[in-house]
């Protein structure tokens, strides 16, 4: 069998999942023996129309960019989306949340702003504008999870990613639960598969792998009353990442 | 029938973010000459409006996935001169650490994976994994050094946890540094070993020279990435990091989505080589004689020796990231809890970035909520400049086949490592 070819393509993000993808290191290097990179602008000068796995990251937020998206999909057998801008719209939908985006740029740019390339409209997530075969999700993804899934696809399996929320992990690494600390922490309704890297550094989730499937709501508001948190606490974090994006399934 | 030179670079590979190169030449007389920067925008400074203060560095990080660590560390220092925190010494050296595992692994990056194809005359590291693995494994155990040092201290590779107002929320254990010790010990000679190697090919970065202005932090005796004063080449006055809207003096050009900027000429230069000319005497003693070992001097203006000055700050990064794990081993770790009180007011913040100077500012009401922001970033700072570059180096090749044109011009913006997609976060919004 020859080996697939794989072509990474980014949009509006800040190119730190392909670090990640760099960061895999030797495990890299053995990847490479098992798939053909053809494009990857960040890393490489060749170019190729011709692909299986298109991995896509960051978000679409302007027309000529969805466009480009939609032919990648045509030209690829399997996509992926590489983490949260492109699973969620991650930190980028946090412009939707502006009453008037055209004020915005106008604050920003000045008469310039009506300028073809600053043409900008609500940003979306991969998900939104083509179908999405397989999501890595995580901000930034964990290279480890991205080999996991790639393993998968090359050998005919499903890729099977944690439908539970982060607290199992973080329990799992016997942290201190961050709600002790006065802190809001979105663990109990986020999906875990990151091995809760941040409640064991210190800080707390801040939901970038997305909600869990079905969050347990009534559970979470349980917490956030014992610790005389609110709602509103819990959703000025939610919205950072916009992790209540509804989620494609393969 | 005149000959008509065409040369467009759509979206210059092997750089972070998107830019274009455009060229037009009729009969070797130029007629364009352009630096594009198509790249989404992205609205930062907006972004983080209605945000709580806690919530800053979370944000922020996401402008670069490559200088996440100096972006986190310029919003923490402008939360912290806005609510007039000060932090203990040991915060500072491990930030400065912390900083340093960026350094080492965005230079190492940028040297080995990104450059190295164009000095041995290949596309991508991809074919160099077969023809030099040797050189390939010495580029990823340089790089993991870089990416152990903020996982270390920062808690993770990319888009640190623990650095935040008033400390760090996980302190490094001792065993920790104890090991960090051993590999920044043992990378000395492989750094040794790259350096020969980009010597024996250095004939393949071109002699181009033009005399610009260098701007970077300037501090009392140190080669400095995190404290200091704004400086310049053309003054030996040096600005306070609040007055940095006096340097990054910004404006709009009609091919960029980032904003252009100058301060006394016409454009200047960030990054590695304007640090080293404001600051070479104070490099660590391997590093000043790797710089020596190059022939590169204070003075030297040929862009594309910025990738041989990064080389010598990684081995200047190495020894002061020596020097501090031996003293917070003497020192000991002290248990420290960041403690804040949020209050109205602005501040900024600056650290060298990898790519060069770096600044935010912030505004925020009684209750930490932030009202405004200002974010200038390297690349920013550079776009003008390399186009003024290439404004000069075209005519000087314009005559030569196609493809050795191409190819010079993309190594010059490679060069100056640029980060484009930081660039657009640029957006002079000030909301009060």
């Amino acid at each position: 069998m020859s080996k697939p070819r794989v072509a990474i393509f980014d949009f509006a993000c800040c190119e730190g999942c392909q670090l990640q993808i760099v960061n895999m290191e030797e495990e890299l290097l053995t990847l490479l023996e098992h798939i053909q990179p053809v494009e990857w602008r960040e890393a490489m000068s060749e170019q190729s129309e011709e692909y299986d796995i298109a991995i896509i990251e960051g978000s679409i937020c302007r027309e000529s960019d969805a466009e480009r998206l939609k032919t990648i999909r045509q030209q690829a057998k399997i996509l992926i989306a590489l983490g949260a801008c492109a699973t969620l719209g991650g930190v980028n939908k946090l412009v939707n949340t502006f009453d008037n985006l055209e004020e915005v740029k106008r604050c920003v740019y000045g008469d310039s702003a009506r300028l073809p390339h600053l043409i900008t409209h609500a940003v979306k997530a991969v998900g939104e504008v083509v179908p999405v075969d397989y999501a890595v999700h995580g901000c930034p993804i964990n290279g480890a999870e991205l080999a996991y899934i790639i393993r998968c696809l090359l050998q005919g399996t499903t890729p099977v990613i944690p439908n539970f929320p982060v607290c199992v992990e973080c329990k799992m690494r016997e942290n201190i639960c961050r709600f002790e600390y006065n802190e809001v922490c979105l663990g109990p309704i986020v999906r875990a598969g990151c091995d809760a890297p941040c409640p064991s550094a210190g800080m707390w989730c801040f939901g970038c792998r997305g909600m869990v499937d079905e969050p347990n709501i009534n559970g979470a508001r349980d917490v956030m009353a014992r610790y005389r948190k609110t709602v509103e606490d819990l959703q000025s974090r939610l919205v950072l990442f916009n992790s209540e994006q509804e989620q494609p399934h393969a | 029938m005149p000959k008509l030179v065409e040369i467009n670079v759509h979206h210059i590979t092997r750089v972070e973010g998107h830019g274009n190169i455009a060229i037009r030449a009729t009969d070797g007389k130029i007629d364009k000459v352009e630096w594009q920067v198509p790249e989404a925008p992205r609205f930062f400074e907006a972004m983080v409006r209605g945000r709580r203060w806690e919530d800053i560095q979370t944000i922020v990080s996401r402008i670069c996935g490559i200088c996440s660590v100096a972006h986190s560390l310029a919003a923490i220092k402008a939360i912290e001169d806005a609510m007039d925190i000060v932090v203990s010494p040991q915060t500072e050296k491990l930030r400065m650490l912390t900083l340093y595992g960026e350094f080492i692994e965005s230079h190492v990056l940028h040297i080995g994976y990104l450059v190295a194809p164009d000095l041995l005359g290949v596309q991508s590291v991809v074919p160099l994994v077969a023809s030099h693995p040797d050189l390939v494994k010495l580029v990823v155990r340089l790089h993991r050094l870089g990416n152990t040092m903020m996982e270390v201290l920062g808690g993770r590779r990319t888009h640190p946890l623990t650095l935040c107002p008033g400390g760090f929320k996980r302190l490094p254990g001792q065993g920790e540094l104890r090991a960090l010790q051993e590999q920044l010990t043992a990378a000395l000679p492989d750094l040794q070993v790259l350096a020969d190697a980009v010597y024996s090919v250095k004939e393949k970065l071109p002699a181009f020279e033009r005399d610009t202005e260098y701007v970077a932090l300037v501090d009392r005796g140190t080669y400095t990435f995190y404290n200091g004063n704004i400086g310049s080449s053309d003054t030996t006055n040096t600005v306070a990091v609040q007055k940095f809207k006096q340097v990054a003096n910004e404006y709009i050009v009609p091919q960029s989505t980032a904003k252009w900027a100058k301060w006394h000429r016409a454009s200047y230069m960030v990054g590695a080589l304007a640090r080293f000319h404001l600051n070479a005497e104070h490099l660590y003693p391997t590093a000043a004689e790797l710089a020596r070992y190059f022939g590169v001097t204070r003075g030297c203006c040929n862009p594309y020796m910025n990738t041989v000055v990064q080389l010598v700050e990684t081995v200047h990064s190495v020894e002061h990231s020596l020097e501090l794990v031996a003293s917070l081993l003497a020192e000991g770790i002290t248990p420290e809890t960041p403690r804040v009180t949020a209050k109205a007011g602005w501040g900024a913040g600056a650290v060298e970035a990898p790519r060069g100077i770096l600044f935010h500012s912030y505004a925020f009401d009684d209750n930490g909520v932030c009202t405004g922001a200002n974010l200038t970033i390297p690349t920013n700072q550079n776009h003008a400049n390399m186009q003024k570059d290439l404004e000069a180096l075209v005519p000087t090749i314009i005559t030569r086949p196609e493809a050795e044109v191409r190819q010079l011009v993309e190594m010059l913006i490679r060069a100056y490592d640029p980060c484009i997609s930081c660039s657009t976060h640029y957006l002079n919004i000030e909301f009060v």
